[in-house]
């Protein structure tokens, strides 16, 4: 690796060097675990895009992102318990259990309003996060046998649930609300509206936030990091903008952000947040860290794990309405086991720790693309599942052994 | 103490119960702390026996004792870990009932064990208000929180921090014994305890730490200081107290005791030198 050659630091002017040796010390620390994998992500597309014209495509493209929603989602659900060291493996099922709940109570004999039936669906999906909580907690059991254990016992309540309707072991969707998660889109007007106002907000917090640490003499971002970081939010933003609102339709033309989208983006913004902004967040990265440091300072260690473990339920549970919603409807041959290990594999290729303490929401997204650009790009080579299987399982260990060699310079263990 | 009558005049003013007024130190200011016969059974186990202990602000306590003599028992029933068996506690002259580590905090009383209870992961400014966050809006007020952190640890002299956005886990061990005590006097102790600062360090640490004891009692606070180390006691400490099976055998200024002296209470829980220097000062 890069990191023991900072001796020779290019001195260009004094800004740069100073950007160079900020972005080379926060590698050193293993904060920029991510770009490694962007660059990754990068080398992946183009090599899609070489063996298929098709991959970068604005269809394909969203396409693949709303292939990756599902993976996004349940690995921020997987982020909240990584932080503490602990992990959920039932969330595929239980995702399954709230897409299989909401599915059923729309369509099938019982028709009911599509927010009664989100609802219930989220609040079961939020419980039984809650359970596992309070068995983990509560009687001092390890999270991921209490979660296997929960893993077989959600398939079978799903199973059961699915089957028991007595249409055959699938259900599928008729109600529009459910349907249109994944296969409606916003107009392209309030896509663009949705999209510059994200960058927009992003772009005034990071240069408000920059302003008023200079104002008071803390360290702040060099200029020309800034610059780079707001040109960054623009061109990403106007690509998003072209890829959703370019014609996608094949015979109708089809324009707009899909809603499910945005459910990430509100979902993977509101857990920022809360991680970065709040107590909460603060505590939980604690209590991952040191539990009984977290505990001598006076932190309610147990509320806020309670508290990561009904998150999970809660976010698996939107999972699960986004799962349905793509595949039309729920069947009994769900495989929530593999999901969910995706989900942790896409948290890990972006760089949060299995440990506890380290790791961000965002390093869901960045791992969730890129399991959906493989599955995608070698379903577009016509590779199967096999190789699927095989390269996901490569750049998992890619990623940690990268994540690994990073760190190792820093005094960091975990 | 009964049964080592040649060290009465030293050990206590049990013999003056008038008031927690202690030795050796000026007798007309009330003193922070002020242990009066505090006894710690678990089962048949006296762990502390009748302990009379007065610690006066702005100055340095070295506890001193061998292995099992009592020190920890002592320091975690005074930091509220668990409530003394029987015996009276007095506060700047009050009496007082410390049950929990929060009652002995919202008195002043900030223990920093030997375990530092720092989260690695989280940088300096995160460690020094873990727990006590200060908020604007609901949201975390990270700016008022680093310029006050930054301001602490200034005015401890602790110089050798880089940048608080540091992670704690990047520190040396020195730093990372200032950052726990920074910690302990923002959240406006007078009594910081020390338990076995300096055990994990190498030289040049230990300087650094001996010199933050230093400022903190400069600064008005009382210290009290676990230590094995008889070299950074007798750098430090404007008193000692020496444990020997569960009693307090000895305390009073440094100038009564030498190292041999020390030794001889540690390991023997009696010193006739010490009692010879007490009635020469």
């Amino acid at each position: 690796m890069s990191t023991e050659t900072n001796t020779e630091i290019p001195v260009s002017t004094p800004s740069t060097a100073s950007v160079f040796r900020l972005m080379l010390t926060r590698f050193r620390r293993g904060d920029s675990g991510m770009i490694p994998i962007v660059i990754g992500l990068i080398v992946l597309g183009a090599y899609f895009q070489i063996r298929s014209s098709v991959f970068l495509s604005t269809g394909n493209l969203t396409n693949l992102m709303v292939q990756a929603t599902i993976f996004v989602l349940l690995g921020i659900a997987e982020v909240w318990l990584l932080l503490l060291g602990e992990i959920d493996l039932s969330a595929g099922f239980n995702a399954g259990l709230a897409g299989a709940i909401a599915t059923i109570l729309v369509d099938t004999q019982f028709h009911w309003s599509w927010y009664f039936a989100v609802g219930l669906a989220l609040i079961a999906s939020t419980a039984f996060g809650a359970l596992w909580g309070f068995l983990v907690i509560g009687l001092r059991l390890p999270s991921f046998i209490v979660t296997l254990a929960g893993q077989l016992g959600l398939e079978g309540l799903v199973l059961w649930i699915v089957d028991s309707q007595g249409t055959g072991g699938s259900i599928s969707i008729h109600e529009p609300v459910l349907y249109n998660i994944v296969y409606g889109n916003f107009t392209p007007l309030f896509t663009i509206i949705f999209i510059v106002g994200t960058v927009l907000a992003l772009s005034f917090s990071l240069i408000r936030k920059n302003a008023s640490r200079a104002s008071r003499n803390l360290e702040s971002v060099p200029m020309p990091l800034m610059l780079i970081r707001i040109v960054g939010l623009i061109i990403g933003g106007a690509v998003m903008i072209w890829i959703f609102d370019s014609n996608r339709g094949k015979f109708t033309p089809i324009h707009g952000m899909p809603f499910a989208i945005m459910i990430v983006g509100v979902v993977l913004g509101a857990c920022t947040f809360i991680m970065n902004k709040t107590k909460p967040g603060r505590y939980i990265y604690a209590i991952g860290g040191n539990a009984e440091a977290a505990r001598r300072s006076g932190i309610a260690v147990n509320r806020y794990r309670l508290m990561a473990f009904m998150m999970t339920g809660l976010i698996s549970g939107i999972a699960g309405l986004v799962y349905v919603s793509n595949l039309n409807g729920i069947s009994d041959s769900i495989n929530g086991g593999t999901l969910v290990l995706y989900a942790v594999a896409a948290a890990v290729i972006g760089g949060t720790s299995l440990f506890g303490g380290r790791g961000k929401m965002v390093h869901a997204l960045i791992g969730g693309v890129v399991i959906a650009t493989i599955y995608n790009g070698m379903a577009l080579i016509q590779l199967g599942a096999p190789q699927q299987y095989i390269a996901t399982a490569l750049v998992l260990l890619g990623a940690v052994t990268i994540d690994s060699l990073a760190r190792r310079g820093s005094t960091i263990v975990k | 103490m009964e049964s080592t009558p040649e060290n009465n005049d030293l050990t206590s003013s049990k013999n003056r119960q008038s008031g927690p007024v202690g030795s050796g130190v000026d007798p007309s200011a009330p003193m922070l702390l002020s242990l009066r016969d505090i006894t710690k059974s678990f089962g048949a186990v006296q762990a502390l026996q009748h302990v009379d202990l007065d610690i006066p602000a702005g100055q340095v306590t070295a506890l001193i004792g061998d292995n099992g003599a009592g020190k920890s028992t002592l320091i975690k029933t005074v930091s509220g870990i668990w409530a003394p068996t029987s015996g009276s506690m007095y506060w700047q002259g009050q009496e007082v009932h410390v049950h929990t580590p929060r009652d002995a905090s919202h008195l002043g009383i900030a223990t920093v064990y030997q375990d530092l209870a720092l989260c690695d992961n989280l940088d300096i400014v995160q460690n020094m208000y873990l727990g006590r966050e200060d908020t604007k809006a609901g949201m975390l007020d990270e700016i008022s929180m680093e310029l006050a952190t930054t301001k602490t640890l200034k005015d401890l002299s602790v110089s050798t921090v880089k940048s608080v956005r540091q992670l704690v886990g990047s520190l040396s061990g020195g730093q990372r014994q200032a950052v726990a005590v920074a910690r302990a006097v923002m959240r406006e102790s007078q009594l910081v305890i020390l338990d076995e600062p300096t055990a994990a360090l190498g030289v040049s640490q230990t300087a650094q730490v001996l010199d933050l004891i230093k400022t903190l009692s400069s600064r008005g606070i009382a210290v009290l200081v676990i230590s094995h180390n008889l070299n950074d006691v007798f750098t430090v400490a404007d008193r000692i107290a020496v444990m020997y099976l569960g009693t307090l055998v000895s305390h009073g200024p440094i100038a009564n005791y030498d190292r041999n002296s020390a030794v001889e209470m540690i390991t023997t829980g009696k010193s006739d030198r010490v009692a010879a220097l007490a009635s020469s000062n």
